[in-house]
């Protein structure tokens, strides 16, 4: 029964806030209530996981490859925690940064329901419903990106709409000719079929088609630029939501289908993997270094710390992938983390533009350690997870003996200091500008702030016990007939 | 049968990409359209072409085996209304975006930034 509860519950949530639309104390509080139930939901079915194996739910009592399923594995669980994790702290922060007009626009309502369609994705194990997910969870970005209405806003949603329509419709080509190829939806059974019938034509041509959909969402080279172009425009809660849970579906999505689909010609789908990976973490990291709107710093960042999960994913050993997931929480927080503190920044100086800021540091060096927390987790600083996960990428890259890939994510760590140095000179060390702005600080958005950078310090502090739970995923992930077990009952 | 569905849906993702390129961001929301007619095509060839034998039972002896998979055209369905509904979220915007910058150029669009 439980497998259900994360995407049934903020439908429910979604419903209450639509009917009580006009009452945005009610909202704010009930939304934050809303998010604790669903990270609670999600910790019980962590445990739950970790003690009983993978849970499998058939929808409608159907039996596996005819109805729906829906799997929790390990990997899924993680990020279910992470997302709901992520939401709390958005929830908290919000009510100070999201306009009136925005909120009663429907801003609580439809954050759940992107909050639905990534745990559904996350939770799946239909390719066609997986689909649907994804489109629920697009239609809510679509229209949270446009919610407001401003110019600059609308620009980035037509471009973020189109590239974000496209990429479904490759997903959707690829369902069609799998499904054409072997007759099945589910993805469990998808991967016995190709398993037992060794060779399959075509086979790739869908696959590809599949890595191109989700390269797109999760922001691969070369297939970014939307990213930064949409990303910066929404409020900065909106951007933070986005940039903590979007992207990273694309990635889940991918280590899923690596790991079931991928039997044939997998050593063209590792090296493929490799070298975009290395291209996305370098340019990514490249062209952060030449922005100076810190929200634009931080988009093509995420780029860039994409490349290192699809990293972990192109070495396809548990040590690798386990890194990757343990990086991809990490960054799920961290980086969430640095867009609100540079939404604090904007509050307290009414700029995003490095060349306009400068002296928060003397200012209010609580809003400084704020950003410096993430901003050297992001950057690889130990005892911070950002270190441990690149630790744990090189180490299984070295174990792996892809050596060219694992010193291209040296080198790019590098350049990700200097990028976060960068944020830190000029907008905390640099003495102030005459003119600028003093504004006040949401007590709200500072707590909100304050409980995820203590987040993202815990993470680091217990890299041990965590990354138990990554190798247990990665174990998963590596070893696809445990999936396809569970869910077929074979 | 097969031939002429694929050259539809070759000319389909022609005109859809064609549109796509286009300055106007109306036709841009063309694009979108044919793009998803395209795709829903391509599901629907993808399960296989049957004919004269529909998708539901008519209690006719042998013809379980011979009749046509509903499953791509339930597919189809969904897909269909999905992106009627992003069809109907993008003319929107398009629209939003024309009354606040009264332009409907993409080239204008990109060098206000």
């Amino acid at each position: 029964m439980i497998p259900v509860l994360p995407i049934i519950l903020p439908l429910l949530f979604m419903v209450v806030l639509i009917f009580t639309r006009r009452w945005l104390a009610f909202q704010q509080y009930f939304s934050l209530l809303a998010t604790v139930v669903l990270t609670l939901v999600s910790v019980i079915l962590l445990l739950d996981v970790q003690q009983n194996g993978i849970a499998t739910l058939q929808m409608g009592s159907w039996p596996a490859p005819y109805g729906i399923s829906l799997v929790v594995d390990m990997l899924s669980a993680i990020m279910l925690v992470t997302v709901s994790f992520i939401a709390i702290v958005i929830m908290i922060y919000s009510p100070g940064f999201i306009d009136k007009g925005r909120q009663s626009a429907g801003y609580y309502p439809i954050s759940f329901g992107l909050l639905m369609g990534v745990n559904g994705a996350f939770i799946t194990g239909d390719i066609f419903n997986l689909y649907v997910w994804y489109e629920v969870m697009l239609t809510s970005s679509f229209v949270l990106i446009a919610l407001g209405g401003s110019a600059e806003q609308l620009r980035g949603s037509i471009k973020y709409v189109t590239i974000n329509f496209v990429a479904s419709i490759f997903f959707v080509a690829g369902i069609g000719i799998l499904y054409g190829l072997t007759g099945t939806l589910n993805m469990a059974d998808l991967a016995f079929k190709i398993r037992a019938a060794g060779h399959i034509p075509h086979m790739n041509g869908a696959l590809m088609l599949f890595f191109i959909a989700f390269s797109v969402k999760a922001g691969l080279f070369p297939f970014f630029f939307w990213l930064p172009a949409s990303y910066h425009t929404p409020p900065i809660p909106i951007t933070a939501l986005f940039a903590g849970t979007l992207t990273k579906v694309g990635i889940y999505t991918m280590f899923r289908f690596y790991s079931l689909f991928i039997v044939e010609n997998a050593l063209f789908w590792k090296s493929f993997i490799l070298i975009i990976a290395g291209l996305t973490m370098t340019i990514g990291v490249l062209m952060a270094a030449s922005q100076f709107d810190i929200r634009k710093i931080l988009s093509f960042h995420i780029i860039s710390q994409v490349g290192y999960m699809v990293m972990g994913l192109g070495l396809f050993t548990v040590g690798g992938i386990s890194g990757a997931i343990y990086f991809m929480v990490h960054n799920m927080l961290s980086k969430t983390n640095t867009f609100l503190a540079g939404g604090l920044v904007y509050q307290r100086s009414g700029s995003y533009d490095l060349k306009k800021l400068g002296g928060l540091y003397k200012a209010s060096p609580l809003l400084a350690l704020l950003f410096f927390v993430p901003a050297m987790s992001l950057a690889g600083i130990p005892p911070l997870p950002g270190f441990f996960g690149k630790f744990f990428l090189i180490k299984g890259g070295f174990e792996a003996g892809d050596y060219l890939i694992t010193a291209v994510a040296i080198l790019v760590g590098l350049f990700t200091l200097f990028s976060m140095v960068k944020i830190w000179n000029e907008a905390y060390w640099k003495k102030e500008p005459e003119e600028i702005k003093k504004g006040k600080l949401s007590r709200r958005a500072i707590a909100a702030t304050g409980l995820l950078a203590i987040a993202v310090v815990l993470l680091g502090l217990f890299a041990g016990p965590v990354s138990e739970l990554t190798v247990e995923a990665a174990r998963q992930v590596v070893l696809p007939e445990l999936y396809i077990n569970a869910v077929l009952g074979l | 049968m097969l031939f002429l569905f694929a050259i539809l849906i070759g000319v389909l993702y022609g005109a859809a990409v064609y549109l796509l390129l286009r300055r106007n961001i109306f036709k841009l929301v063309l694009g979108l359209i044919f793009l998803g007619h395209a795709t829903n095509l391509l599901l629907f060839v993808a399960g296989g072409l049957t004919r004269g034998f529909p998708s539901f039972l008519r209690d006719i002896p042998g013809e379980v085996e011979k009749m046509a998979d509903p499953l791509p055209q339930a597919l189809i369905l969904t897909a269909i209304v999905i992106s009627l509904g992003v069809t109907a979220f993008a003319l929107v915007l398009v629209y939003r975006f024309y009354s606040v910058t009264k332009t409907v150029d993409l080239d204008e669009l990109s060098e206000n930034e």
